[in-house]
């Protein structure tokens, strides 16, 4: 499951604006709608599923980093996007520290494979501190595109 | 002295070792002095990391062995363990906020 796979490129957010665990949520989900990736009218019904979900326990899973996710009937394929947030944001997170980067996932009710998988790519680039650091210094969402596609590649390769 | 205990479970989760369960796992670990591993997929990993234990992508029916080596290590595994056998359902109750936070909001 490689990010191009699943990371929508013009939903990307390197600076995003929202200042409240909510806000952000809201704002990537937004930005997927804007994509065209999700529709408009299920806006509403994934930040509601996502925030249920962050209820059982939040996705902040620390080292400045959270994974907001949902299943949704209205997709039919595993779909995401990443935003970065320069001043951080309070994730309820398990260390307690701000959250700067989110990958937020919304995936079909019946594929829980893919959405281990993208799990795993996240989490393998996340326990890199280049990769964060180079995240966290992004201009724009290209930038952020070609970290993703060079951390695809060196995955091939591993 | 320091001992390993060790032990093998198959996961059962339907969706895998994924977020939640990932989080509840590192949880348990870092109550122990004991170092505790992880290994599965050809990959061995930090315990009381979520990341690491997310990096396992361990499906339904993957075998994972844990390894706790350090003065409460029987215990540790033994711990995690209960997190198996329960399924990791255990801590619904745990994640529920107290009543004097609710009031708060």
């Amino acid at each position: 499951m490689k990010f191009s796979d699943f990371v929508a490129v013009e939903a990307i957010r390197p600076n995003v604006a929202a200042t409240t665990k909510e806000g952000v949520i809201r704002e990537m989900t937004q930005s997927l709608v804007d994509a065209g990736r999700i529709a408009a009218s299920e806006l509403e019904s994934i930040v509601k599923a996502i925030m249920k979900r962050e209820d059982l326990g939040s996705t902040g899973i620390g080292r400045g980093v959270a994974v907001p996710h949902t299943k949704h009937p209205s997709v039919n394929r595993l779909i995401g996007t990443v935003a970065v947030s320069q001043q951080g944001v309070d994730f309820e997170s398990l260390d307690g520290e701000p959250v700067q980067l989110f990958f937020l996932l919304v995936s079909p009710p019946d594929r829980p494979g893919d959405h281990l998988r993208a799990l795993e790519n996240i989490s393998r680039q996340l326990r890199d501190d280049t990769f964060c650091k180079t995240l966290k210094e992004a201009a724009g969402p290209q930038d952020v595109w070609r970290l993703l596609e060079e951390a695809d590649a060196q995955s091939i390769a591993s | 002295m320091d001992q390993t205990h060790s032990r093998d479970f198959i996961v059962a989760l339907e969706q895998g070792l994924h977020a939640r369960p990932a989080d509840l796992f590192a949880r348990e670990a870092q109550r122990w002095q004991s170092r505790i591993e992880v290994v599965g997929n050809a990959q061995r990993v930090d315990g009381k990391s979520i990341l690491d234990l997310l990096t396992l992508a361990a499906e339904a029916g993957t075998r994972l062995v844990v390894e706790a080596t350090g003065p409460d290590a029987r215990e540790a595994i033994d711990a995690i363990g209960s997190l198996f056998e329960q399924n990791f359902a255990t801590d619904l109750a745990a994640d529920a906020a107290p009543e004097q936070l609710e009031s708060e909001k």
